[in-house]
């Protein structure tokens, strides 16, 4: 135990680090740049995925302890189900006859 | 207040339905005088229905069940009664409307569901060497949350009116434009308070299941059983928050006039649709897994083998898991979302046969060579093999998005779905009860009863289905209440009417075997009667409230196998009872349970200023739970020496087999 808290904590420097440049990143191509709303959609919900995932493996130490591979499986799981959810939703409501 | 006319609170004016509300009124007086009479009061308050006891929360499950069952069985003999002859005028359209929907959602959700979860309680703690679930208070509010549902629902059909929009309550029939009368807020009320109580099972058997394992029980050392339901309560907390969600969804519709799924003002009735069969593909699941773990338990007890394949049976059944999350769509076909849907879902269908097909040859190697023993719960196991495969070949022709369009919404598809939920689900079911009967109250159901149940059971479910395949193919709808003579389905549909008789001959021989068998069945008999290899086999019959005296330790698969193989961890030296620590009872499930009803009651009724002063109950329920700070008892050594020895033999070893 005490050797992990003596260490210093690279990949928590790593993820902050990363993390604020994720946000930047967000920011300006947001307010600064002129591409269309849907590709600045597109562009920053997937650094907000990005960031989310950074979130839970470098601070929340999902993958630490003795219920690691159980939290991967359960998020992993929770993921699958919940795009299952939506973009099988999306999809079948809004393809053949339900396109018009 | 105005939402419902007075005279129209109870349903009058049908013969059938007066006949009901005199035997169920005669049927609560005689409970309460009976109850009064026996001065048992107290006894079914504390031994009951305050019980956090997994095993009597299960017994519960499993009454409720079979009260069901008969309340369903009802409505399909009712249904195979109108149409044993065209243009019979025994029910009316409405009533038929009634009762096809009622049949539907009470078979699976109020009988398959808690006949199964009640199974599960039993079981579980037992298989994995556990005193309780890991909530135990959590999962009394469970079973009283369904119960609470199921009775909500149940009373719709002489107060205010059943719900008529089929069990899948497809909008727009279901919205208020269509269905105006309060009958359909019925289904999304009491569904939903179910639902909580399912949910909160299957997060309570996750937890148990991963937490509570005694020592030595690794994951791949867990019957297959404990495996699936595992794997099952998985789907239950993916699943269910689905149907939450859209039975919320069409309240709000109902009852306060939002679009969701309205087909004016950008609603869309499709969306329900939708919702509901991502929430009801992984349904059958939920209800299917189980019972191939029964199946699995019986099988390998009976044919005195190990079952075989257990890994890849596993695999199969996180497979099937996973893929039923994907099929949805073939459910409704019909509704137009285009070949690249359509054929998307059709592979993923065709693909779930894979491990459903695994599971079945690994049970037939399981019993290849064996030395098989045609008790009662075996014949369920092996009948079950034949018939579940016709339900799963026709699933695989209903699977084909193009042949669909032919057989969709025709009795070839009623058929398919009783010939996978019955054998799926009602043989294994009637398979569990008859082989873990004994452990649950400590003597057997009878086995020729039994052998009288299955086969007049089994012969009736094929006369009753087999003709509706080729009433189906031969264009006759599901869900009309009557046809003409000129169709020529006449002598079909009368050989399915007949058949549904013998179906009820066979349920009258297992309730009258239960009676039998609680009045006269031997009770000098081992703890151990089937010779079999789970952990739930090493302890006492019935089995003794905190489970183990001693923790088992579990060194291979088949653990109780092997333990009576090499003759260890059988015996109980004194010195080794400790202190066992168990949770307290609570009456509070049951409070919640009445809070529950009565709220579901006046909102169905769309009376809101009521419902509102109830729902504070609930909310102070929650505020009560939060301070209670009841941390159990414990059970003082000699009280634990003592009932050790009333069921252990002098040397401290489990009862040899009698027979």
């Amino acid at each position: 135990m005490e050797k992990e808290v003596k260490r210093f904590p690279v990949s928590h420097v790593i993820g902050f680090l990363a993390s604020l440049a994720l946000t930047f990143i967000a920011a300006v191509i947001a307010l600064k740049t002129s591409l269309s709303f849907k590709a600045i959609m597109w562009i920053i919900g997937s650094l907000a995925v990005i960031q989310a995932g950074l979130q839970l493996f470098m601070f929340m130490h999902m993958t630490e302890g003795e219920d690691g591979k159980t939290n991967i499986i359960n998020i992993a799981y929770g993921v699958f189900v919940a795009v299952v959810v939506v973009v099988g939703s999306v999809w079948v409501l809004t393809s053949g006859h339900a396109a018009h | 207040m105005g939402n419902i006319k007075w005279d129209e609170f109870f349903i009058t004016g049908d013969p059938l339905i007066l006949g009901a509300q005199v035997s169920i009124a005669l049927t609560m007086l005689g409970v309460l005088f009976g109850l009064t009479y026996l001065k048992k009061w107290k006894w079914i308050w504390r031994e009951w229905i305050t019980t956090v006891d997994h095993k009597r929360i299960g017994i519960m499950y499993i009454i409720a069940a079979i009260l069901m069952f008969f309340r369903g069985g009802i409505d399909g003999l009712l249904m195979k009664a109108q149409t044993s002859r065209p243009e019979m005028g025994l029910l009316s359209s409405q009533h038929y409307n009634e009762i096809f929907t009622t049949h539907g959602v009470i078979m699976i959700l109020f009988m398959a569901m808690p006949f199964l979860i009640g199974l599960m309680n039993v079981v579980i703690p037992l298989q994995i060497g556990a005193r309780d679930v890991a909530f135990p208070q959590l999962n009394a509010l469970s079973f009283w949350l369904f119960f609470s549902g199921a009775m909500l629902f149940n009373i719709s059909f002489v107060i205010g009116g059943s719900p008529d929009a089929g069990w899948t309550s497809y909008f727009p029939l279901a919205g208020k434009e269509f269905s105006p009368s309060i009958a359909n807020n019925y289904y999304a009320i009491a569904l939903q308070i179910a639902g909580i109580g399912t949910l909160m099972t299957g997060i309570n058997f996750i937890v148990t299941i991963l937490k509570m394992r005694t020592k030595g029980m690794t994951l791949m050392r867990m019957p297959m059983f404990t495996w699936t339901a595992l794997v099952t309560s998985g789907i239950i907390v993916a699943a269910f928050p689905i149907f939450t969600v859209a039975l919320a969804l069409m309240k709000f519709d109902r009852l306060f006039g939002t679009h969701f799924f309205t087909v004016s003002s950008g609603g869309s009735d499709m969306l329900w649709a939708n919702l509901f069969w991502l929430w009801g593909h992984p349904e059958v699941y939920i209800v299917a897994l189980p019972a191939f773990g029964i199946f699995s338990e019986v099988i390998a007890t009976f044919s005195r083998k190990q079952l075989f394949g257990y890994k890849s049976m596993v695999y199969a059944t996180v497979g099937i898991a996973l893929l039923s999350m994907v099929v949805w769509v073939h459910h409704f076909y019909t509704m137009g979302s285009g070949p690249g849907v359509n054929s998307f879902f059709s592979l993923t269908t065709m693909l779930i046969a894979v491990p459903t097909g695994i599971k079945i040859f690994n049970w037939l190697f399981t019993m290849r060579k064996g030395r098989i023993k045609l008790s009662s719960a075996m014949l369920w196991a092996l009948a079950f093999i034949p018939t579940f495969t016709i339900g799963g070949v026709t699933g695989v022709m209903l699977a084909m998005g193009a042949a669909d369009f032919q057989y969709h919404n025709t009795l070839f598809l009623v058929a398919h779905f009783h010939y996978v939920l019955i054998p799926g689900v009602v043989f294994a079911v009637f398979a569990g009860l008859y082989y873990w009967w004994p452990k649950m109250f400590g003597h057997m159901l009878n086995e020729r009863l039994g052998k009288w149940h299955f086969w007049l059971f089994n012969i009736g479910f094929n006369v009753t289905f087999m003709p509706m395949f080729f009433l189906g193919l031969n264009g006759a709808v599901r869900r009309s209440y009557t046809y003409s003579a000129e169709s020529g389905f006449a002598p079909l549909f009368l050989l399915s009417a007949i058949g549904s008789v013998i179906l009820a001959a066979g349920f009258a021989v297992f309730c009258y075997n239960i009676y039998w068998s609680i009045r006269y069945a031997d009770r000098n008999i081992s703890s151990d009667p089937w010779d079999a290899r789970t952990l739930e086999w090493a302890t006492a019959s019935p089995v003794q409230h905190y489970n183990f005296a001693k923790l088992p330790e579990v060194k291979s698969f088949d653990a109780f196998w092997q333990m009576k193989k090499n003759n260890e961890g059988l015996t109980l030296k004194d010195s080794e009872i400790e202190e066992i620590h168990m949770p307290s009872n609570s009456g509070q499930p049951f409070m919640m349970c009445v809070i529950f009803g009565v709220v579901g009651f006046f909102l169905v009724f769309e009376w809101f200023i009521p419902a509102a002063i109830a729902s504070v109950g609930i909310i102070v329920g929650l505020i009560y739970r939060s301070f209670d700070y009841n941390d159990g008892y414990h059970i003082p050594v000699e009280e634990i020496s003592k009932t050790e020895s009333t069921w252990r033999n002098e040397k401290g070893e489990v009862h040899k087999h009698v027979g």
